[in-house]
């Protein structure tokens, strides 16, 4: 195990390393000059000149590199432009209300996807089979910001069943303000026992946390039906099946434990990229999360909170990979000899 | 499924047909009129002025009708129309990321895979840090240095897509190249660029097409994601994300405008999935 961990590890780190030089390639490419983004279009040639200093922006590229790498590991993000903050700081705010969100998807998901997944294999062919395949099918090619805007239309703008946008209804921080302690405003509220909030922010998930659960529902459906079928053909289920065990039994209670190790490896390979599908959508609800932030950054040609975004959900992938890479080591000795 | 027995019995086209999957049939026979009518647009357009720059201010926003099958847009233009000649748009990024990502990678893929040794590990490493960045991520930022235009999307999603077809391609050719006619070519003295191309590539190719008809979905959304947020296509090009985008505050009033656009964009990668599904269930039984 020790040498798997250490050449796994090796690999995560080379991996972030390229990460961060791409990272720093794409962000030099930028046409437009920061230091005018950032002294703002009436600034002077002297102050030009100094933002240009600021920034290191004459320095030739490989010592720009380096001051990028060693401030990066020092904890210096940059400074965003347009918040005028450390992007350090607003992907620290950001960051949690996306997980909120990304993490409740990944739960409906979960919720939703398994037992489809279930009743498709043990109808196979049939009926529920045919509809479950159809609709993951149909989940996997929904444009996101297209099923947000129909959601918030219909059951937010039109029934009025669920709020439109925000994470919660901000009056509630006059009548019962929240206490932070992970930033995670769902999970503050519960341990605070601050009710108002905690339902309001539940009201506000719904919709745009159903959105972002559409893809990874019907690829944990699919998934789950496949390694069902399979598992149910191997040896152990003929015996089951000659003890007398009925075939919702058969696949149940011995199927599914086997047929669930590559499901759950996949959610955390699913979940960097629901957390940007979740751009989209936070877009759409006005979410307070990264994406939000990102699409601020964007349209102020904000190179550094751009090049913070990328790293961080970039870095987020590899850690998520690394885990379950290790895990999947623990559980089966033969992952280890790859 | 029905018995392979029936399908070798008699192979008309029409009991091959019945050994398919009915969903991917489906998948196909729909995929075929998004091509047609992407082909067709020109012609089979109500309005085909209206697929550009045309403006008619006095039909803006008209419901649903006989005229407008389904409706008109914000300065009027006919949006069925508009839809089909958007299936052009998305349909040209499709095949243009897949084909510069097939080759690029496919190219990269069989090199590693032959080669093995450090340029396996040098090419492997660097699809590993390419494919940290989820394809969105990276598409996104490169869009944002870049000029958004069509030419733009497919660059920056070709740049994130090609790495998953180097990894196949890899891996298929580095047991292609175990086997035994590859030893007895290069017995024979068959210098190694022409083993690669003669006979490595050829017995690679197939599950490498088949993954390509599987993310032609995914190309078509990732697509539609950038035009969304004004990073691609741009007026008066007719585009199914950018006219999602263009519409979306009149969505309570005026539901036609993006509910057709959306609809289009999730036939096309549904049947692009569906097929691909199909296919890969019968490539690999």
């Amino acid at each position: 195990m020790p040498r798997y961990l250490i050449r796994r590890l090796g690999q995560a780190v080379l991996v972030v390393a390229g990460v961060i030089v791409l990272t720093f390639a794409i962000m030099r490419l930028v046409p437009g000059d920061p230091a005018v983004a950032y002294a703002g279009p009436k600034a002077t040639a002297a102050e030009l000149a100094d933002a240009r200093r600021r920034f290191g922006l004459d320095d030739p590229l490989p010592v720009q590199l380096w001051n990028y790498v060693r401030d990066l590991l020092g904890g210096d993000w940059g400074t965003s432009l347009h918040t005028r903050q450390p992007v350090r700081d607003d992907l620290f705010q950001a960051f949690p209300a996306s997980l909120e969100l990304v993490g409740a998807a990944l739960i409906i998901a979960l919720v939703a996807g398994i037992p489809l997944g279930i009743a498709a294999a043990r109808y196979k062919g049939r009926l529920p089979d045919l509809s479950v395949r159809l609709s993951s099918m149909l989940a996997v090619s929904v444009p996101v910001f297209w099923l947000a805007l129909a959601l918030q239309t219909v059951f937010a703008s039109g029934l009025g069943w669920f709020p439109v946008a925000g994470e919660y209804d901000a009056s509630l921080d006059r009548t019962s303000p929240l206490h932070l302690y992970t930033n995670i405003t769902a999970v503050d509220a519960l341990i605070t026992g601050n009710w108002p909030i905690l339902t309001s922010t539940l009201a506000h998930l719904v919709l745009p946390a159903l959105v972002i659960a559409a893809y990874p529902a019907g690829v944990v459906a699919q998934m789950t039906r496949a390694a069902l079928i399979e598992e149910s053909s191997r040896d152990h289920a003929r015996l089951e099946r000659a003890l007398g065990f009925g075939e919702t039994a058969v696949l149940t209670r011995f199927a599914l434990r086997p047929a669930l190790n590559p499901v759950l490896s996949l959610i955390a390979l699913v979940f960097a990229y629901s957390i940007v599908n979740g751009f989209l959508v936070e877009a759409v609800f006005n979410w307070p999360g990264l994406g939000r932030y990102a699409a601020d950054s964007i349209r102020s040609l904000d190179t550094p909170a751009i090049a913070g975004v990328t790293l961080l959900v970039a870095v987020l992938y590899v850690v998520a990979n690394l885990a379950v890479d290790l895990l999947q080591g623990v559980v089966d000795p033969r992952v280890r000899a790859r | 499924m029905t018995a392979p027995a029936l399908t070798t019995f008699r192979r008309t086209p029409l009991r091959h047909l019945a050994g398919v999957d009915r969903l991917a049939v489906a998948g196909g026979v729909l995929l075929g009129i998004v091509v047609l009518a992407a082909l067709l647009a020109p012609w089979i357009a109500p309005y085909p002025d209206d697929g550009g720059s045309a403006t008619h201010p006095l039909e803006a926003l008209l419901p649903p009708s006989g005229a407008h099958w389904f409706g008109t847009d914000q300065v009027g233009r006919d949006v069925l129309s508009r839809v089909l000649f958007g299936a052009r748009t998305s349909l040209l990024i499709a095949v243009a990321v897949l084909a510069i990502s097939g080759v690029a990678g496919v190219g990269l893929g069989v090199v590693a895979g032959y080669a093995g040794g450090w340029a396996r590990d040098v090419i492997m490493r660097v699809t590993d840090i390419f494919l940290a960045f989820p394809a969105l991520l990276l598409s996104l930022a490169l869009a944002v240095v870049l000029q958004p235009s069509v030419t733009t999307v497919i660059v920056a999603i070709a740049v994130t897509w090609w790495p998953w077809y180097a990894r196949l391609t890899a891996s298929v050719a580095a047991s292609v190249a175990t086997r035994g006619f590859v030893d007895s070519a290069r017995c024979l003295g068959v210098p190694a660029p022409l083993i690669v191309l003669r006979h490595v590539l050829p017995n690679s190719l197939t599950p490498v097409l088949v993954q390509l008809s599987l993310d032609g979905g995914g190309v078509i959304l990732t697509a539609a994601a950038l035009s969304y947020l004004g990073l691609g296509a741009h007026e008066p090009t007719s585009e199914w994300g950018l006219m999602v985008q263009q519409g979306q505050s009149l969505f309570t009033t005026d539901w036609w405008v993006v509910t057709f656009p959306g609809l289009a964009i999730l036939v096309t990668a549904f049947s692009f999935n569906v097929l691909g599904e199909g296919l890969r269930a019968r490539l690999s039984r």
